[in-house]
């Protein structure tokens, strides 16, 4: 029953961040210039998990005691984690130093999270979520903090900790009515208890409350509040890394949980609360985000709009919808980090330079950026061939497949919203003259994460079949 | 009425006696206190429920560690300051008497009217012996190991966070 | 079933015994004669001012952080040196070395606490 060797290899990507994180923290300890070796080696770490998942993605194994998946859809989820980060660490490297931030602490922070969403998106046991929920989480809230000089980064961390609590108040409460009901945490037990029908109301009132503490998670409406203060108080890195990597773990989790439940249990009562989440962040993100004028506030607006469009494809309850929230969460994390990226990469040594109004110009200061930062507003706005388009065709497609129009339309609807503010900033950057011209510490390294995020938002919208595809046949 | 219904009921009352007053004191370290008697008297509760690593981990971690926090968060917050929530915002109060009420009822739903799972006689004499320290210890220790690991490097994390959060001076 | 407890209760009444015994017989034996001078507040021999509910410093709260973590991580060891023996007889070797990768995630994080001067009194 002790788990064997051959049951940590089935789950070797977790394992190889933990001994990242150990190796990290000794190094920071007895090795004198570990500021300068930490961050390449988190990177390692990160690209060699992300080669490693992607490779060993076909084998499908269940282990230690269907507490954890490995393999499928699990390395998939791993690879969009692990790879994302070492764009994050890249897009990080000279904004920590020009922010003076603990440096080999913030790198070993990311592991963390890091080792925790995969623990999330392996998990097929409530124990294993929370586990896994506390130790993203815990990471999440130090990190929203670490830039300690800063006021704003200190409430940022405070306000996420005391909803983050209270969302894990939550989820526990509603652990502990599916445990009561059905006497098993795992998900396997659980979807045999709907399908018997079981002490189905306090089941269902479980879930329920899981959801609404989930929902604080993914920040989507009416659960997200705390979203716009934390993105903007958080360091610009954070606010790229907690929104992307972070909502992909909490969208795993609620597909691994929902998706059984809908098809095999055939248990149909989430659609309209899900629908009704969806449709209320799509209109209210993309509506309050028109008004904002502060980069980092209109893209955490665009982030609960986002978690809309993608609890869209959950609401479905098919897996095409399934498939398609995968391959959103996929595109979003690469286009959402290219967006982060610019403005850390233009963010001055104080908060300076994030103000809409600071953007006027910017094609003629620095053309590169701004043209990639315009393939990144296409993207976010869902315009074809980008992989913005392609994860929200797919999310639609499997809406109107399981009758769910009006959601499709709600979501088209708001899509064409969005592209206002969207193109705003386009607008801004080719078209208005700005008479102040801003200063930009250049950087290489962000510029090699920004340029690596633009080629894969371009991939994989120019290959979305192949994409989806991969996903279908291991959702299935 | 067996000894263990005398001492449950004891240890129920002190319970529920030290609750009340921790949340009517005026003075939030006396609250605090209170709630150390109302963590010591669940102990005895969970001891008697045959719930031995429970009753033992309330002890050292809630009634011990847990609230050596509270104070010291009691202490670096301006407790004066923070009375006047409730005088300010009264509605806050039916709220919290609200949630009160909601929870009270569904406990009582869930002890006297709720039939968990089909638990025959046998059962219950296996379930009794599921809370001991032995038992415990053979089931984290054999299939919940990663887990364990997990919360490991949970609690690494939550060490890091506490140096670099809160370290006056931080190198 | 509860006789078990029974040396255990005979701790806890001893201590509550001697606790409230010593508290009740200063009261009981001892005179009192207040009077106005001793009743006032003693502070070195000056007036007091100001209140006594201070802030305190944040050094405090890292402590007992630090404290209750180490002392999570205790819990875990407790029910693992309980069960040791049994369970080392069925499975050997892997009982000891589970606890020790948890033993070196743990001590990774105090000596990183001690590098830092986490324990350091500022």
């Amino acid at each position: 029953m002790i788990p064997s060797l051959q049951d940590l290899f089935n789950i070797l990507p977790p394992v190889i961040i933990g001994a990242g994180i150990l190796i990290a923290l000794t190094l920071e300890m007895f090795v004198k210039p570990a500021k300068k070796i930490i961050p390449h080696f988190a990177f390692l770490v990160f690209l060699f998990t992300a080669y490693y998942s992607l490779m060993t993605m076909d084998k499908e194994t269940y282990s230690l005691n269907t507490l954890m998946s490995g393999g499928g859809l699990t390395n998939i989820l791993y690879f969009i984690f692990t790879f994302g980060s070492a764009i994050v660490v890249l897009i990080s490297y000279d904004f920590i130093r020009k922010k003076d931030i603990v440096s080999s602490e913030y790198y070993i922070l990311l592991m963390s999270a890091v080792l925790g969403m995969m623990i999330m998106a392996s998990a097929k046991d409530f124990l294993m979520v929370f586990l896994g929920l506390e130790q993203m989480s815990v990471c999440f809230y130090i990190l929203a903090g670490i830039n300690r000089r800063n006021l704003l980064s200190n409430e940022a961390s405070l306000k996420y900790f005391l909803l983050g609590a209270f969302a894990t108040g939550f989820i526990v409460y509603g652990i502990a009515f599916i445990y009561g009901a059905s006497g098993s945490l795992s998900y396997l037990v659980i979807t045999n208890a709907i399908v018997t029908g079981q002490n189905i109301t306090f089941l269902t009132i479980g879930l329920l409350l899981f959801i609404i503490g989930f929902s604080f998670k993914i920040a989507a409406f009416p659960f997200h509040m705390w979203v716009p203060d934390v993105y903007q108080g958080a360091p610009t890195t954070v606010s790229a890394f907690m929104s992307t990597t972070g909502k992909t773990a909490a969208f795993a989790v609620l597909i691994a949980l929902l998706l059984p439940l809908f098809t095999v249990g055939n248990y149909q009562i989430f659609g309209p609360v899900l629908s009704l989440l969806a449709a209320l962040s799509m209109i209210y993100g993309s509506i309050v985000a028109i008004a904002q004028k502060d980069i980092k506030r209109m893209l955490a607006y665009s982030s609960i709009a986002h978690a809309g469009y993608m609890l869209i494809g959950i609401a479905a309850g098919i897996p095409a919808g399934s498939a398609g929230v995968i391959y959103y969460l996929l595109a979003y994390t690469f286009m959402n980090i290219g967006a982060f990226g610019i403005v850390a990469y233009l963010e001055g040594v104080e908060e300076t330079n994030l103000h809409i109004e600071d953007y006027a110009g910017l094609a003629n200061q620095k053309p590169v950026l701004a043209a990639l930062l315009s393939l990144f507003m296409f993207a976010l706005a869902g315009i074809p061939p980008l992989a913005g388009f392609f994860g929200k065709y797919y999310v639609f497609v499997a809406a109107i497949k399981a009758g769910l129009v009006w959601l499709a339309l709600v979501g088209i609807v708001s899509s064409a919203i969005s592209v206002y503010f969207y193109l705003r900033l386009v607008v801004y950057m080719y078209f208005r003259e700005n008479s102040k011209t801003i200063t930009v510490f250049d950087s290489s390294y962000s510029m090699l994460g920004i340029i690596i995020a633009a080629l894969l938002v371009i991939i994989v919208g120019v290959f979305p079949n192949t994409v989806v595809e991969l996903i279908t046949h291991f959702i299935s | 009425m067996t000894l263990e219904i005398i001492l449950f009921i004891l240890f129920a009352l002190i319970g529920a006696a030290s609750g009340v007053l921790m949340i009517t004191r005026k003075n939030p370290v006396m609250s605090a206190l209170f709630l150390i008697l109302n963590f010591a008297a669940l102990a005895g509760v969970y001891l008697l429920l045959n719930a031995q690593f429970i009753a033992v981990v309330q002890i050292i971690v809630y009634a011990g560690a847990i609230m050596v926090l509270f104070l010291f968060v009691i202490m670096l917050l301006r407790p004066d300051a923070e009375i006047s929530i409730l005088r300010t915002n009264p509605l806050l109060k039916y709220v919290a008497i609200g949630v009160g009420v909601l929870v009270f009822a569904q406990l009582i739903y869930l002890i006297f009217f709720f039939k968990p799972l089909n638990i025959t006689p046998s059962d219950v004499a296996e379930r009794i012996q599921i809370g001991t320290v032995e038992n415990i210890g053979t089931e984290i220790y054999t299939k919940y190991i990663i887990p364990v690991q997990v919360a490991g490097f949970l609690l690494l994390s939550a060490t890091i966070g506490a140096l670099v959060l809160a370290k006056k001076k931080f190198e | 079933m509860i006789e078990q407890y029974i040396p255990l209760f005979l701790v806890l009444a001893t201590a509550v015994l001697i606790a409230v015994g010593i508290v009740a017989s200063s009261t009981l034996i001892g005179p009192q004669r207040p009077n106005d001078e001793k009743k006032s507040t003693y502070e070195s021999g000056v007036k007091p001012f100001g209140s006594a509910k201070e802030r305190i410093s944040i050094k405090y709260y890292v402590v007992a952080m630090l404290f209750i973590i180490f002392d999570l991580e205790v819990i875990f060891v407790y029910p693992w040196a309980v069960q040791f023996k049994s369970l080392y007889s069925v499975f050997g070797i892997p009982v000891f070395t589970t606890m020790l990768v948890f033993l070196v995630i743990f001590e990774i994080g105090y000596l990183y606490a001690y590098k830092k001067g986490g324990f350091n009194w500022e």
